[in-house]
């Protein structure tokens, strides 16, 4: 089943632009989709199409089908100007490349979010608070200190509770913007492995930080050209036999 | 991993390959030669020799392992190429092992008289060395369809084993004592079949790094077994 179906999606900025030019793909439900290729191929814009976050920016156009499907199979159009953005970004959370935690103990960090949604009770936050640490691959290491500032955290936790935070919502999507790009190699490892775990329950769109990672987690890989989709398949064969010359230039490093 | 350093590797790797290549190619020749000749000291060189096969094949394959762990990422045409390398260079060194019992073969046979003239068996030497010579030339040059072509030759070798098969019984049912250089002939008949057997293995790396796909090349004829 897809959860997202994108059908000649183009986007321009109001610098001249293109950022997307007719991208047309499927994004099926609980996989990892990766999203790789060189800078300003259009990976982050499309990104933040799928939870409408390019309102904050300047778009002049935007054009396409983009759908977002429930388990039941029944659409949105998420580029329905109508539509509640807020209710879509609690449906598709993202990740971004630089951890922001919210100057705030961890255990507020994820109960702020859930407060705003009007949940208030204590039990409902203390479980939310375990299940989306655990969910993340933090819960052991920070159990005992809930209350300590959420900046004392390395940098791999930090990203790890920002991912804590996203689940903390219980989103239906989870978008990742190059998530691991300032981690040492262990917790990207552990960043990674929770990814393979959540796709499980969640699906995933992740922009990875390197032809390695996409590799390594993609179930389905897009790669992306200046705006164009170039090629899309299965994640493996992708990156061991691509059908695109373009494809297989850029994963063998002849360019980019 | 930088792009150049890659090239540079995988041009050391196909030299590599080539120069195995050509001692195997020399040493199947040779001892057919040395065989055909009595020649008991070449047989002894090859014999040896095979040592020198031996120890490129594990340095060829360290090297591969080397650049799969420090040229990452290795992707697509590159990965299929290092990961060939590694097959081939198996293959070539099982080939080399197979001139090396032919040599054996000369050593145990001595300078006893041949049972049956070494005509058929130099004649499949040819044959599947240049069956081996054109598969590694295709390899090199990722020639796919020069690949699919080559193994059509195994027909003629094939021909050759089972008429050197079906001569060394009608000489064994004749005169029992021939038993056992015909048996050590027969060996030698199987060296060389089993050489052009390995060269389609290599014929099909060639067609997978070119396309992706693995598949057998099947030039089997045996219908009347398999239906």
């Amino acid at each position: 089943m897809n959860k997202f179906e994108i059908n000649d999606l183009s986007l321009g900025y109001s610098d001249g632009t293109e950022s997307l030019k007719q991208v047309s793909l499927h994004i099926p439900a609980n996989s990892i989709t990766v999203l790789f290729g060189p800078a300003g191929g259009g990976k982050s814009t499309l990104l933040r199409v799928l939870n409408r976050l390019n309102d904050l920016a300047d778009v002049v156009h935007i054009s396409g089908q983009v759908q977002i499907f429930d388990q039941a199979g029944s659409a949105v159009d998420i580029l329905d100007p109508k539509l509640d953005v807020i209710a879509l970004r609690r449906r598709v959370a993202m990740v971004f490349a630089r951890p922001i935690v919210l100057p705030m103990s961890i255990r507020e960090n994820l109960t702020y979010g859930l407060k705003l949604a009007g949940i208030r009770s204590q039990t409902r936050l203390e479980a939310a608070v375990e299940t989306s640490l655990q969910q993340a691959a933090l819960w052991e290491e920070v159990r005992d200190r809930l209350d300590a500032p959420a900046v004392a955290l390395s940098g791999g936790q930090q990203q790890r509770l920002c991912l804590a935070r996203s689940l903390a919502l219980e989103p239906e999507v989870i978008l990742l913007d190059e998530p691991t790009s300032g981690l040492d190699p262990i917790s990207t490892g552990k960043v990674e492995e929770s990814l393979q775990e959540l796709k499980k329950q969640y699906t995933i769109v992740l922009v990875p930080h390197s032809v390695q990672q996409a590799a390594r987690m993609a179930d389905q890989a897009a790669f992306f050209l200046q705006g164009q989709l170039v090629e899309y398949g299965d994640g493996k064969v992708l990156f061991l036999n691509p059908v695109n010359q373009r494809t297989e230039d850029y994963v063998e490093g002849r360019f980019g | 991993m930088t792009r150049q350093n890659l090239d540079r590797k995988i041009r050391h790797m196909l030299d590599e390959i080539l120069v195995i290549d050509s001692m195997v190619e020399s040493a199947t020749l040779e001892a057919i030669q040395a065989l055909k000749q009595h020649d008991l000291d070449a047989a002894r060189r090859i014999y040896q020799a095979d040592a020198e096969i031996n120890a490129r094949r594990f340095r060829l394959e360290n090297e591969c392992m080397i650049t799969i762990a420090t040229e990452q990422p290795i992707m697509a045409t590159d990965l299929r190429l290092v990961a060939s390398v590694l097959e081939v260079v198996n293959e070539l060194e099982r080939m080399g092992d197979y001139a090396k019992g032919i040599a054996r073969i000369c050593l145990r046979i001595g300078h006893e008289p041949h049972i049956k003239p070494i005509v058929d068996l130099p004649h499949m030497a040819d044959i599947a060395v240049s069956m081996l010579h054109r598969a590694v030339s295709a390899f090199i040059a990722q020639d796919a369809e020069a690949a699919r072509r080559i193994p059509q030759d195994d027909d003629q070798v094939d021909a050759l084993y089972e008429k050197i098969y079906r001569d060394l019984i009608d000489i064994i049912t004749g005169d029992t004592s021939t038993l056992s250089q015909a048996n050590l002939l027969m060996w030698a008949a199987h060296n060389l079949e089993r050489m052009a057997d390995r060269v389609t293995n290599i014929c099909e790396r060639t067609i997978y790094i070119k396309t992706g796909e693995m598949k057998e090349i099947d030039v089997s004829d045996d219908e009347d077994l398999t239906g």
